[in-house]
This record gives structure tokens, C-alpha cells and sequence, in this order.
């Protein structure tokens, strides 16, 4: 027996196990995350069932109200009878554990909170109309209601047949009419956001240039004179685009819809509001699929909504990338150089070592440090220098004196260097001496040698460090809140306008967008799910710039395979 | 009783023998009836890999003019390292210290003067072990000339192909020039690396145990290079095998514990040698 157990032992059987166990775990972890961001993160989009019901809770009067609830069905949790006693409803205390559910009620403008707990005992007479429509709504988050009437210049249309018949008109009607809305609201959105956001920024840089010329003083007639000419044309145009919005906001707002909400309130809702509207208790799987595809669609394409709670993300999407991307071609010379020197021309000995040790030191520091540093040095230094020299037509107003991409983009840099030189520094001493001493003895310098033969044989080294860099940068939120993130940006960094690429834009952020709709928003009930999404984004772009890396390392890889030393 | 003189000799460094290179190359029955020209002169060359390791003990050697040297002895005896002098190689390794003169054609490389890139090309080096570099085959052999500036296509086509033939490793190749020079075999390797060596039209070839990694028909065929090249070029092979000394060099030199013990032709080195050190050696009796 004792034999057999140190048999067991001597062949290591234990020590298979854990090995095995450690990876297991580390499995069942990261899957566990993606799983538990992907349901609740993912399950916001579908178009659930809208449940109507009235819910009568006891009072501490002993007066019975019932309220109508219209609404969906998000979650349902088990709570302790004396919790809720002291919240005011006097329930039966000898009765230990009460379930309550939370229901999306929507319609905060009419009750305040679109969100509610309803005691699940209390909550009778639950069925599904199959006429209760869903809305979107571009203000006041969702409605649900019974549609009962569309008003045109607030005079009512007339339908004719039996109910039923009348319901399917209406809704046809109301459905054509949504669609026109939604025509016209891109029309206006493209003139108020790009056509006029063009002019104000031609307005803009007129207004810098006849600064410019009066701090030079080179202003003179002429100029002042071409100047209010070009002014005065930008004018013109804004005038016609004015009209011409005006005209387009009168026809969108011809039509309006009366609804009939939970408590038979009545309510009009302008056409021009609603973002999208469907009856989810008709609807079939494939129905309800398309719905869930076009609301996932809007959330990974469109701008946000309601302080961040509703609508899109993609300008976190963008501005993340970019600054990653922006971050790897400041980091990745630098890093190389850096490394080239340490490894290839220092003499190697106390001072190299004492660097190599302080380079390794860095990567340790937190990260909020380096934001502190980026906008003492970066900002309020190097920009606030830039603005002197470069741009005094706009002072007061800073223009790189500012948080901005540039600078985010240079801090995470100056965070992940000492990465990329270590990674880069192992895959030069890596290269084998027999590589390089080939090379000098066919009459190359030690240049020549480094540039055709050591730094491309390194590639895939190089290659490494950036791909632990983006991981490490793309995730990191603290410094970026002090070097250029914002909650809501008006632009992208990368549109039409010349220069095209606004390096001192403010921009959004994934990481930052977290936060702030998880722990800064107005409605966190209605904001939790979409933490849970953008969490889910974060990790898939974080994925899909670390696997585009991967694949360019492998490939290079593949051509500079290590001879078998 | 023999490992005890070997200890022996380890123990106490055989004092300087002088070699008397002159006795060897002025005689016309080792010459092959010539008179033979020299190319590389070593004078009292004395090298210190640091203060108390001295590898290479006032060597006097001369290498004579296209024909093949060969330098044999027992491991860590310094034949690498003297052959690492002749293009400065040793360059490379830190506080190495090299004192005495080395010239080539009459001139000293270890001067100031010299531009050692362009002494490196004039003295081309193949290594122990092939190393060829993660590049095309074609880009593997044309890699000198373009390091000297040149691009035409032309020149380099003509310079790789008669490289590749000079190296015996034209008809093997002509079809994968673009194919990756690390997917061939051990013995095509070496042998580009000799055509990337030759590409760059060297006057010397120095030759690190370049059969030392190979099965015996590649080494055959390095053999047969070697003979041929040895027309155009001045040969200087350091080799464990002396066999193969025998069969490809002309003249031999052999080195024990940093010393040159004796130099004089191949025949006379294996037939009759003049110390009891390169008889023991050469009969196998230590090393």
C-alpha cells in the first residue's frame, strides 16, 4: 500500500494533476467572463415579450391601489421579508424570503422611472396583448402603449372597418409615416452634423487666419477685404442650409401619434421622436432576429444617446483603435531604437545594466502616474509650448495646450516602451553570432549587418513586445481620464475636414465609456446591460488588434524562421 | 604513460619553437619546383583573449600564394584564432589584445589606416557551422555585392550564377534561386555559403573547419571545391581531420597550446616530421 502510494508519487501523477488543475481553472475563468459578458451583454439587444398586469401591494393604510403595469420582464431575485418591511411595505414578516421582479416600465415621461420592483405575490392578471407596441424614442428612453390614433398637422385620420381591421390600417399607416420620419431625420442630420458642421469649421479657420495676419501685421486692405468676402459667402451658404433645415424639421413634425399608456393615459408622441417601434408580442422568431440584428447594428455603428444609456458606441470603438493604433507608431520605433542601442552598441556593464534595470522598473510604475506626468509634461508644457509657437491665433482658447489624442496616444506610449524594449532586446541577443560574423566577413559593416540581417531576423521579437504593448494599452483607463478622454465627444478624430486627422481632438474611449455608463450615469438600471455589452466590445477589439499583430508575427515568423542553433 | 606526458606538456608550455618558414618555402622539392610568392606574413604575433589568458604565442608563419594551407592540432590549440587574425575577426571580441604584425601583401591590417569592411572582403571567411541568411538563395549569394552599392541586375544575375557554378551548387539550385536559403540541406548550405563568399571576388579564403558539420559526402564535395578553388584563390583551412589535411592542403601547419610547432609541406608534416609533438599528434597518440 505504502509502496503503491510512493509509486504514485515517484512518477509524478500529483504533480500532473496540478499542473492540469492550474489550466483548467484558468479556462473555466476566462470562458466563465466572456459567458457572463456575452448573456448580459447580449441579451439587451433581443426584443423580449411586453407583459401587461396590475400590481396591487399591500399599504401600511391598509388601502388597496392597483396600479396597471405595462412593461417588460428583466430579472427576478429573492429578498428578505424584513428588508422589504423596511422599506415601507408591511408584508407578512413570518413568511422568510419574497421574490421580486424588476420590470421595464419605460415611459419616464409620464412616471419619472422607467424601471420598477414589483413584489411577484402582488402582481395579478399578467398577459401579453399582442397590439402593445415597443417604441425607441430619441428622448425619455423606451414607451409602451397601445396605439390608438395618427393625427396629421394635428388634424386625426379616419379608418375604416371592423376593429381588427382598423388595428392592421393604423399600424401599416403608423409604420409608412415612422419610415418617412426616419428619412427626413437623416436628411436633417447629415445638414446639421456634417454640411453645417463644415461651414462652422471654414468660419472657424477664417477667423484664426485674420487673427494670424493681425499678430503678424501683415493685414492690409486687401486681405481684410478677401477675408470678409469669403465670410460673407460662408454666410450666405449657412443661411440657405438654415432654411432648408427649417423646412425639413416642419414636415417632420406634420405628423403625431396618440398613445394609450399603462393607467389609461393618453399621450402624443411626434413622429419625428421615435427611433424605432415594433409589437414584440406578435412578432415570430425571425421577426424578432432582424429586430435584435438592427438594435445590435445601431449600438456598434451609432452615435450615443441620453447620456451614454442609449444608442451607440462607436465613437469609443473609433477613438480606442485609434489611439492604440496612433500609440503603436509612436512606441514601436522608439522601443526598437532604444532597445538596438542598449543591446548592440552600449558597452555592455554597470551603466547598461543599472538602465536595463530602471527600464524594467518603469513598466511597474501605475498607470495613473503616467497620466499625471502627460498632462504635466506633455500638456501643460510641450502644448502649451506648441500653442505659443504655432498657434497664438487661437489664445486663449488652447489647441494642444489641451488633453487630446496626440498626447493620450503619447502617454500609453511612454507606458509601454519599456515593453517593447525588453521584448525587442531578447529577440537581438537571440539572433545567433554565426548570423552576424557571416555577414561582417563578407565586408559588411556593423550597420549594414544590423539593417539587413539582425533587425529583420528581430522582426518577429519586435513583433511581440507591440502585441504586449496594445494588450497593455488598448485596456488602460486611468491616465487616459487625465490626457484627453472625454464622456461624450462632438466628433470623431478622423473626418473630412483638412487636416483630416485631428490630433488634439478630445476623443471617447471603451474603457473610459465603461465607467462612466456603469458609475457616472443618471439611470443605472437602464445603463447596467450596456456596461456588460461594451465590456464584451472591449475585449473583441482588444482580441482583434492582438490577433492582427499575431498574424503579422507569425508571417514574419514564417520568413525569418531562427536558424537551429 | 602517454596521458602523463600529455598532462606533462599541458602543465609546462613547451618553450617557443622556432618554426623556420623560410627553410620551407625556399626549398623547390616541397614547392613543387616554384618559387612561391608569399601572401599573408605573421611576425611575433602574440594574442590575449584577457591579461592571464594568452592564446596564440609569438607565431611566425607564412602563408604562401594560392595554395592551400592547412592548420591542424588539438582542440583550444589556437588554429581558430589565428585564422580569426587574418581578417580581424577578433575585432569583435571584447578586451581581446593582439600584438605583432600581420600583412597582407606587404601591408599591415592591424593599422589604422585600414578599413576593416574592406579587408573583410578581400579576406572572406566560411564558418564551422553553415550560416545562411533567412533570404532567398539568389539574395543569400548576391548579399556582398549589394552591400558594396551594387543593384543592376545584370551584374548580380551573372555574379550569382558563376558563384553558384564556382561552388558547385549551380545545377542543384538553378530552378529555387527564390526559394529560402534555410530549406536546404546542411552541404548545399555550406556550399552557398562558399559561392556568397566568392561572389565578392576575395584574394583569400579562410576556412573554419567547414567540413566539421557534414556527412561525408558533402564533405566530399567541399574537398573537391577546395581543390579546384584553390587555382584562383589562397586557401587557409583549419581542420580536426587529418585526413583531410592530407588530402586537400599543401602545406601544414601544426599548433599545440597556442605554440607553432612545426610547419612545412603536407607530405613532409605526414611522412617525416621533424618534432616528437606533431609525430605523437599526427600518430594519434594524444590530441
Amino acid at each position: 500500500m505504502n509502496n503503491e502510494l510512493s509509486n504514485w508519487m515517484r512518477r509524478g501523477t500529483p504533480w500532473v494533476w496540478l499542473n492540469a488543475g492550474a489550466v483548467a481553472i484558468s479556462i473555466v475563468m476566462v470562458v466563465g467572463l466572456l459567458i457572463l459578458l456575452t448573456v448580459r451583454g447580449m441579451s439587451h439587444f433581443w426584443p423580449r415579450d411586453v407583459l401587461q398586469a396590475n400590481y396591487t401591494p399591500p399599504t401600511s393604510t391598509g388601502e388597496l391601489l392597483t396600479t396597471q403595469v405595462i412593461g417588460e420582464f428583466v430579472e427576478s431575485e429573492m429578498v428578505v421579508a424584513a428588508q422589504i418591511a423596511s422599506s415601507g411595505i408591511p408584508v407578512d414578516e413570518t413568511q422568510d424570503l419574497y421574490e421580486r421582479q424588476l420590470l421595464k416600465l419605460g415611459n419616464r415621461d409620464i412616471t419619472g422611472a422607467d424601471f420598477t420592483w414589483a413584489l411577484s405575490d402582488f402582481v395579478e392578471d399578467v398577459e401579453y396583448p399582442a397590439e402593445v407596441v415597443a417604441m425607441e424614442r430619441r428622448e425619455w428612453g423606451n414607451f409602451y402603449g397601445f396605439l390608438r390614433n395618427i393625427r396629421e398637422a394635428g388634424e386625426p385620420l379616419a379608418f375604416s372597418g371592423d376593429t381588427a381591421d382598423v388595428e392592421a390600417k393604423r399600424w401599416l399607416e403608423f409604420n409608412q409615416r415612422l419610415e418617412r420620419a426616419l428619412d427626413i431625420r437623416d436628411d436633417i442630420y447629415v445638414i446639421e452634423n456634417q454640411e453645417i458642421g463644415l461651414i462652422n469649421y471654414a468660419m472657424e479657420r477664417l477667423r484664426l487666419r485674420e487673427r494670424r495676419l493681425e499678430l503678424d501685421g501683415e493685414e492690409s486692405p486687401e486681405t481684410s477685404a478677401e477675408i470678409a468676402v469669403r465670410r460673407q459667402e460662408l454666410n450666405v451658404e449657412y443661411e440657405l442650409l438654415q432654411d432648408e433645415l427649417l423646412a425639413l424639421y416642419e414636415t417632420v413634425n406634420r405628423d403625431s401619434a396618440i398613445f394609450l399608456a399603462a393607467n389609461e393615459q393618453e399621450i402624443e408622441i411626434e413622429f419625428a421622436d421615435i427611433v424605432r417601434a415594433y409589437k414584440p408580442n406578435q412578432m415570430d422568431i425571425f421577426s424578432k432576429l432582424l429586430t435584435y440584428f438592427s438594435k445590435l447594428g445601431e449600438f456598434m455603428t451609432a452615435e450615443p444617446r441620453e447620456a451614454n444609456t442609449e444608442g451607440g458606441i462607436f465613437p469609443a470603438i473609433f477613438g480606442t483603435v485609434m489611439m492604440v493604433m496612433l500609440m503603436s507608431v509612436f512606441v514601436t520605433p522608439f522601443g526598437v531604437v532604444a532597445a538596438v542601442y542598449l543591446r548592440e552598441y552600449a558597452r555592455q556593464g554597470f551603466v547598461t545594466r543599472a538602465i536595463r534595470i530602471a527600464v524594467n522598473n518603469l513598466a511597474g510604475v501605475p498607470s495613473i502616474v503616467y497620466g499625471v506626468f502627460g498632462l504635466g509634461f506633455f500638456i501643460y508644457i510641450i502644448g502649451a509650448e506648441i500653442d505659443q509657437i504655432f498657434y497664438p491665433e487661437a489664445l486663449p482658447a488652447p489647441t494642444f495646450g489641451t488633453p487630446g489624442l496626440l498626447w493620450a496616444s503619447l502617454t500609453l506610449a511612454l507606458l509601454t516602451v519599456p515593453v517593447v524594449i525588453v521584448a525587442t532586446e531578447e529577440g537581438l541577443a537571440r539572433i545567433p553570432r554565426s548570423v552576424r560574423e557571416g555577414s561582417l566577413a563578407l565586408g559588411a559593416t556593423k550597420f549594414e549587418t544590423l539593417w539587413r540581417v539582425v533587425l529583420p531576423m528581430a522582426s518577429p521579437a519586435m513583433m511581440t513586445g507591440l502585441i504586449l504593448a496594445v494588450a497593455r494599452a488598448a485596456g488602460e483607463v486611468a491616465p487616459l481620464m487625465l490626457v484627453g478622454v472625454v464622456k461624450l465627444a462632438p466628433s470623431l478624430p478622423l473626418d473630412g475636414n483638412y487636416p483630416y486627422l485631428h490630433l488634439e481632438q478630445k476623443f471617447m474611449h471603451l474603457g473610459f465609456h465603461i465607467y462612466d455608463v456603469g458609475f457616472q450615469s443618471p439611470n443605472i438600471e437602464a445603463a447596467r446591460p450596456l456596461v456588460f455589452a461594451t465590456a464584451l466590445l472591449l475585449v473583441i477589439v482588444i482580441a482583434g488588434l492582438n490577433l492582427t499583430a499575431v498574424a503579422l508575427r507569425n508571417h514574419l515568423r514564417e520568413k525569418y524562421k531562427a536558424l537551429d542553433v | 604513460m602517454n596521458d602523463m606526458s600529455s598532462e606533462q606538456a599541458r602543465d609546462t608550455p613547451s618553450p617557443t619553437m622556432k618554426v623556420d618558414v623560410s627553410a620551407v618555402l625556399g626549398d623547390k622539392t616541397k614547392t613543387g619546383g616554384e618559387v612561391l610568392s608569399s601572401c599573408i606574413d605573421i611576425e611575433n604575433l602574440n594574442l590575449f583573449y584577457s591579461k592571464n589568458k594568452q592564446a596564440l604565442i609569438d607565431i611566425n608563419l607564412t602563408i604562401p600564394k594560392q595554395r592551400v594551407t592547412a592548420f591542424i592540432g588539438p582542440s583550444g590549440c589556437g588554429k581558430s584564432s589565428l585564422l580569426r587574425c587574418f581578417n580581424r575577426m577578433n575585432d569583435l571580441v571584447d578586451d581581446c589584445v593582439i600584438e605583432g604584425l600581420v600583412s597582407l601583401d606587404g601591408s599591415d591590417i592591424y593599422q589604422k589606416s585600414i578599413d576593416v569592411a574592406d579587408l573583410r572582403r578581400r579576406v572572406g571567411m566560411v564558418f564551422q557551422k553553415p550560416n545562411p541568411f533567412p533570404k532567398s538563395i539568389y539574395e543569400n549569394v548576391a548579399y556582398g555585392l549589394r552591400i558594396q552599392g551594387i543593384n543592376s541586375k545584370r551584374i548580380l544575375d551573372d555574379a550569382v550564377e558563376n558563384s553558384l557554378m564556382a561552388a558547385a551548387l549551380w545545377d542543384e539550385v538553378k530552378d529555387r534561386l527564390n526559394d529560402s536559403a534555410l530549406g536546404m540541406s546542411g552541404g548545399q548550405q555550406q556550399r552557398l555559403v562558399i559561392a556568397r563568399t566568392i561572389a565578392v571576388e576575395p584574394e583569400v579564403l579562410l576556412l573554419d573547419e567547414p567540413a566539421s558539420a557534414l556527412d561525408p559526402i558533402s564533405t566530399l564535395k567541399i574537398e573537391e571545391l577546395i581543390n579546384e578553388l584553390k587555382t584562383d584563390y589562397t586557401i587557409v583551412i583549419v581542420t580536426h581531420n587529418m585526413q583531410q589535411a592530407a588530402r586537400v592542403s599543401d602545406f601544414t601547419a601544426f599548433m599545440y597550446m597556442g605554440n607553432m610547432v612545426e610547419f612545412d609541406s603536407t607530405n613532409s608534416i605526414f611522412t617525416n616530421p621533424r618534432q616528437k609533438q606533431t609525430e605523437d599528434y599526427i600518430t594519434g597518440r594524444y590530441g
